[in-house]
């Protein structure tokens, strides 16, 4: 589970993806998913990350996480692996 | 050493909600850095925005409009070629292209250059060739009908919406018989027949500006996203972007057409990723500006191919560089517009 290395994401949250053009504003909470994807961080990893941080159950914060993920997905962000 | 110093004529300086890519092709020429340079504006009408930009246009004059023929257009080259001694004409508007193609040899023996494609090249990409010429090229293009007739398009048996667009201008898309046969007779009456149909193809629209040389080498090539678009389909906000996929593409039409001058793709990305090529537009589009804000002047690389210089390829440009139109109400006074009325000349220094 790897982002494209040609994403550029500034500290405030604007997504640029240069291929395609496309631009997103992440709130923080996605901006902290996407530093931990950048770490080369898991699935499961990061979701033991962010339940750490947050008062959120695993099974709960998963559901989001896989919905986001594909969200990154459908707009060509992840790379082919 | 010290920089040549040309007088460069240039037309479409006209700026409507379609505007022309006269203004843009000027700012970027006052930007070269490897010539300095004079502007000769040629406008057809009075009120040719560009003709009033003092800071960029220094002398304007009034030319016949392209079906007035080409003898008249020549007549008038020579009037003004007798003052200005013009070394490099840059066409904006596709409708007036063929007549400077045809006008190649006599222009250049009054030491006017050209750099424009051949008439085989300009002609095998028209928008009622296009389909052709894209399949010799191995390139993707929506289903295409020449339409002279909507009798016999309905009895073709298409699905609607399609895309239905005038021989030189004009893009609809149509969304039932009804609406097919208002439009068909609006833009044949205006623009000639036939009217090309194109399925339609939902996705993201991107165009590419590029130039070739005389070999057919790619010089230069700058994609960018439309971002905001207007009702006529124009970008009045764009990004440039890498995208290898398009750049495969103009290196297609590159090596099928054996380009000669500057280009415009016009592209669309399909949902299932494919790519589509719309249209060949044989000339700078009006959005050349942010090409040069990336790093890729592609006005000068053109007046230096017309001129025989030396001129290598720069395919590296800037990514992420935005462009967002907006318009601006010049304030002139009225004996700039009598002066330009009247003498059909307007001397701006």
């Amino acid at each position: 589970m790897k982002m494209n290395d040609n994403i550029a994401i500034s500290q405030s949250g604007y997504v640029f993806n240069p291929q395609t053009g496309e631009s997103f504003s992440l709130n923080p909470t996605a901006i902290e998913v996407i530093k931990l994807l950048q770490e080369g961080k898991s699935r499961d990893e990061i979701a033991v990350e962010m339940t750490s941080r947050y008062d959120i159950s695993i099974s709960s914060f998963l559901c989001d996480l896989d919905d986001f993920l594909h969200l990154l997905q459908q707009y060509d962000m992840m790379a082919n692996e | 050493m010290s920089k040549p110093f040309y007088t460069i004529a240039v037309t479409g300086l006209n700026a409507v909600d379609n505007p022309g890519p006269g203004v843009p092709v000027i700012r970027s020429l006052k930007e070269a850095r490897s010539f300095d340079c004079r502007i000769v504006g040629f406008c057809y009408e009075m009120l040719e925005p560009g003709a009033y930009m003092k800071d960029l246009v220094d002398v304007c004059y009034q030319v016949p409009y392209p079906s007035a023929g080409t003898e008249l257009l020549l007549a008038r080259l020579k009037q003004i070629q007798e003052k200005e001694h013009i070394d490099v004409v840059i066409p904006n508007f596709d409708a007036e292209l063929f007549s400077y193609v045809k006008l190649r040899s006599e222009l250049l023996n009054m030491g006017i250059h050209l750099f424009l494609p051949s008439y085989e090249q300009f002609e095998a990409r028209q928008k009622y060739n296009l389909a052709d010429f894209c399949s010799s090229c191995g390139m993707n293009v929506p289903r295409s009908y020449n339409c002279i007739s909507p009798e016999a398009f309905f009895k073709e048996g298409w699905k609607f919406p399609v895309v239905l667009k005038g021989k030189y201008y004009e893009a609809y898309i149509v969304s039932d018989k009804e609406q097919f046969l208002s439009v068909f007779s609006r833009i044949v009456a205006t623009w000639g027949g036939p009217a090309i149909v194109q399925e339609f193809i939902e996705g993201s629209e991107f165009n590419l500006i590029g130039c070739c040389d005389v070999e057919g080498q790619l010089l230069a090539a700058v994609p960018m996203r439309k971002q905001y678009i207007t009702e006529k389909g124009k970008a009045w906000a764009g990004v440039t972007i890498k995208d290898g996929h398009i750049m495969d593409l103009a290196q297609k039409f590159v090596a099928g057409g054996k380009w000669c001058g500057a280009f415009e793709l016009e592209l669309i990305k399909a949902k299932d990723g494919r790519l589509y090529l719309l249209e060949v537009n044989p000339r700078i589009p009006a959005w050349v500006y942010l090409s040069t804000a990336a790093g890729v002047n592609i006005p000068e690389m053109l007046v230096n191919c017309s001129m025989g210089n030396p001129v290598a390829p720069l395919l590296d440009y800037e990514v992420g560089k935005m462009f967002i139109r907006y318009s601006w109400d010049m304030v002139v006074d009225q004996s700039e517009f009598a002066e330009f009325s009247v003498t059909g000349e307007k001397h701006n220094r």
